[in-house]
């Protein structure tokens, strides 16, 4: 691997601002290496002309110093984010041909600021999965152990994959209910779920709009708070995105934690909650004990009734957002006689069975005489979650959790939905609630698998996870690079 | 599970007629099995109290802005259409709804 994989961000922009290499030899190295990993069937698009011609330019504004915040950083981007003139399908057959005329706002904010766009990866369809194993043109595979073929995590399993086989300098992903963090854990990258209204969805193919998020997934924390502050701001386009001014989330790094009070969960460490997990868990209090933070244990008896009511407001949400692929106006269409039998056929063959299981559930939780005892409930439940966050950050500045109850499993080694499903249960509340959600990787299990823990917080308080997450990743000072590729 | 809330046969070819999604009859029994464990597992939420609570649909805690009720695009006939599977002019084509 050449030395220029493997620098982070921060060092990237030091070394073009000093012109100790170029844009297009960066560009150059990275290409190389979605080649070298292509097996793990990361990217669904690369885009190494357009690249390429952009690299010029930005080396150009290297020579003219009129170099921007993000200059010539190469990204990889989940296809759930319209790009222009670049194909975008959401890992679906309904999409499979789908070439947007215009471009997310979140990503038109990255290029504004010189980030140059590498190609679209894979991830579950319609971001419906926690394993990358819905995605239409097959899964992504681990880069850890990639022998074994094991389970990115999903659903942003391919923009996981790529920052962890160096294949990308950093990502971006969308998190509904872990999508961004549970990859992220299982692929030893740090990944961040921002607060809801943080950044603009638009542009960004809807799944459940009261819960998407889009949010970087990087090497190091500070990478996230350079990436994150690109990425943030007001929209007019998303009328739930904040006005409240971005900070500047670098100012973040290196600050101490000292007296800040970090609450531990107790309903987050139950059985099914692997032990080598809980042990990276209790080695990063005693780092954060060590700095200076008050660690507490508090409880969140609700917390397990977070995934039925995700279960319910996501499919409900989702059945709803999905009905625009109708084979009318763009998408896959199935010739049929009668308009009605096409929107059927059209569906039928579009979609994924994740994705038509989600659809029945939602329209069976929206239908008359099921509405009250589901979608209603679930929202009143859903305040009460709310509630049960809010009343905790009046005693505590964070929460500490593992991200996942386990590491990576292999591929395929997942038969039952629920199972499936319990790869985010301590994603989800946090998702329900729209606070943000850091995952940090803190080690290796006995498999050789990354363990990630998850740091919460007050709404609006991504500062705080960074300044957290900096000390966490200090602490554990370990290569998070995969081997053997 | 409560038994009225579990989807048989029919319920599913009336939800799937809501949906406008048709089903492979062959794995029908697949999907509804996969269907009801779903609905076993959301039923859980029967055990909460939510008397009294409003349901929340928005975190934001912000109401919804208004703007001004002016054309923020428009005529971007093609890029609309650019996508179509099949069109004419500057129209959708669909197949025949009227005799």
């Amino acid at each position: 691997m050449t030395d220029l994989l493997k620098f982070n961000i921060l060092e990237i922009l030091r070394g073009l601002s000093n012109r100790d290499f170029s844009t297009t030899e960066l560009v150059e190295t990275y290409l190389q290496q979605i080649n070298k990993t292509k097996k793990l069937n990361m990217y669904l698009e690369i885009s190494s002309e357009r690249a390429l011609k952009i690299a010029k330019e930005s080396d150009c504004n290297y020579k003219n110093k009129s170099n921007r915040f993000l200059e010539g950083v190469p990204i990889g981007v989940k296809d759930m984010f319209c790009t222009k003139n670049i194909k975008t399908t959401a890992s679906s057959k309904i999409l499979d041909n789908f070439i947007p005329t215009y471009e997310s706002t979140v990503t038109n904010n990255l290029w504004k600021e010189g980030a140059i766009q590498l190609g679209k990866l894979s991830c579950d369809e319609f971001a419906m999965g926690s394993s990358n194993e819905t995605a239409f043109k097959g899964n992504v595979i681990n880069p850890w152990n990639w022998e074994d073929k094991r389970s990115p995590g999903g659903s942003s399993g391919g923009s996981a994959a790529a920052v962890a086989a160096k294949a990308a300098l950093s990502s971006i992903g969308t998190d509904t209910g872990g999508s961004i963090r549970q990859p992220a854990a299982f692929c030893g990258v740090v990944g961040l779920k921002p607060t809801y209204g943080r950044c603009s969805r638009w542009g960004i193919i809807a799944f459940a709009s009261s819960l998407d998020q889009a949010g970087p997934l990087t090497r190091t924390v500070s990478d996230a708070a350079i990436m994150l502050k690109a990425m943030a701001g007001h929209d007019p386009k998303d009328s739930t995105s904040s006005t409240k001014e971005v900070p500047n989330y670098e100012d973040f790094i290196g600050k101490s934690i000292k007296g800040l009070k970090i609450g531990i969960p107790e309903e987050y460490e139950g059985s099914g909650v692997s032990e080598e997990i809980i042990k990276s868990k209790e080695k990063v209090v005693e780092f954060l004990e060590k700095n200076g933070a008050e660690v507490i244990k508090v409880s969140l008896p609700l917390t397990k009734y977070a995934l039925p009511v995700y279960y319910i407001v996501a499919p409900a949400e989702a059945s709803s957002n999905l009905s625009r692929y109708d084979g009318v106006r763009y998408g896959l269409r199935k010739e049929c006689n009668s308009l009605d039998e096409m929107y059927e056929k059209t569906r039928d063959l579009g979609f994924g069975d994740e994705v038509k299981r989600r659809i029945i559930i939602g329209t069976y939780v929206l239908s008359s005489g099921y509405y009250d005892a589901y979608y209603l409930k679930a929202q009143k439940v859903r305040r009460l979650i709310k509630n049960e966050f809010d009343a905790v950050f009046k005693k505590v500045d964070f929460l500490l959790t593992p991200t996942t109850p386990s590491t990576s499993f292999k591929l395929g080694s997942t038969q039952d939905l629920l199972t499936m499903y319990l790869n985010d249960v301590f994603t989800v509340p946090a998702s329900l609630a729209g606070i943000p959600g850091i995952s940090i990787p803190v080690g290796l299990d006995n498999q050789g698998l990354p363990i990630g823990v998850q740091i919460l917080a007050r709404p609006f308080d991504e500062g705080g996870l960074f300044k957290i997450g900096n000390v966490i990743e200090d602490c554990v000072n370990f290569d998070f690079t995969p081997q053997g590729l | 599970m409560n038994e009225k809330n579990k989807i048989d046969l029919l319920s599913l070819e009336k939800l799937s007629k809501l949906a406008r999604l048709d089903f492979n009859k062959k794995s029908a029994e697949k999907l509804i099995e996969d269907l009801n464990q779903i609905i076993g597992f959301i039923d859980q939420l029967n055990e909460v109290n939510t008397e009294k609570i409003e349901p929340l649909s928005s975190v934001t805690g912000h109401k919804l802005p208004l703007r001004k009720d002016i054309v923020t695009d428009g005529k971007i006939n093609k890029e609309v259409l650019e996508n179509a599977p099949e069109k004419t002019s500057d129209y959708f084509v669909v197949p025949k709804v009227i005799e």
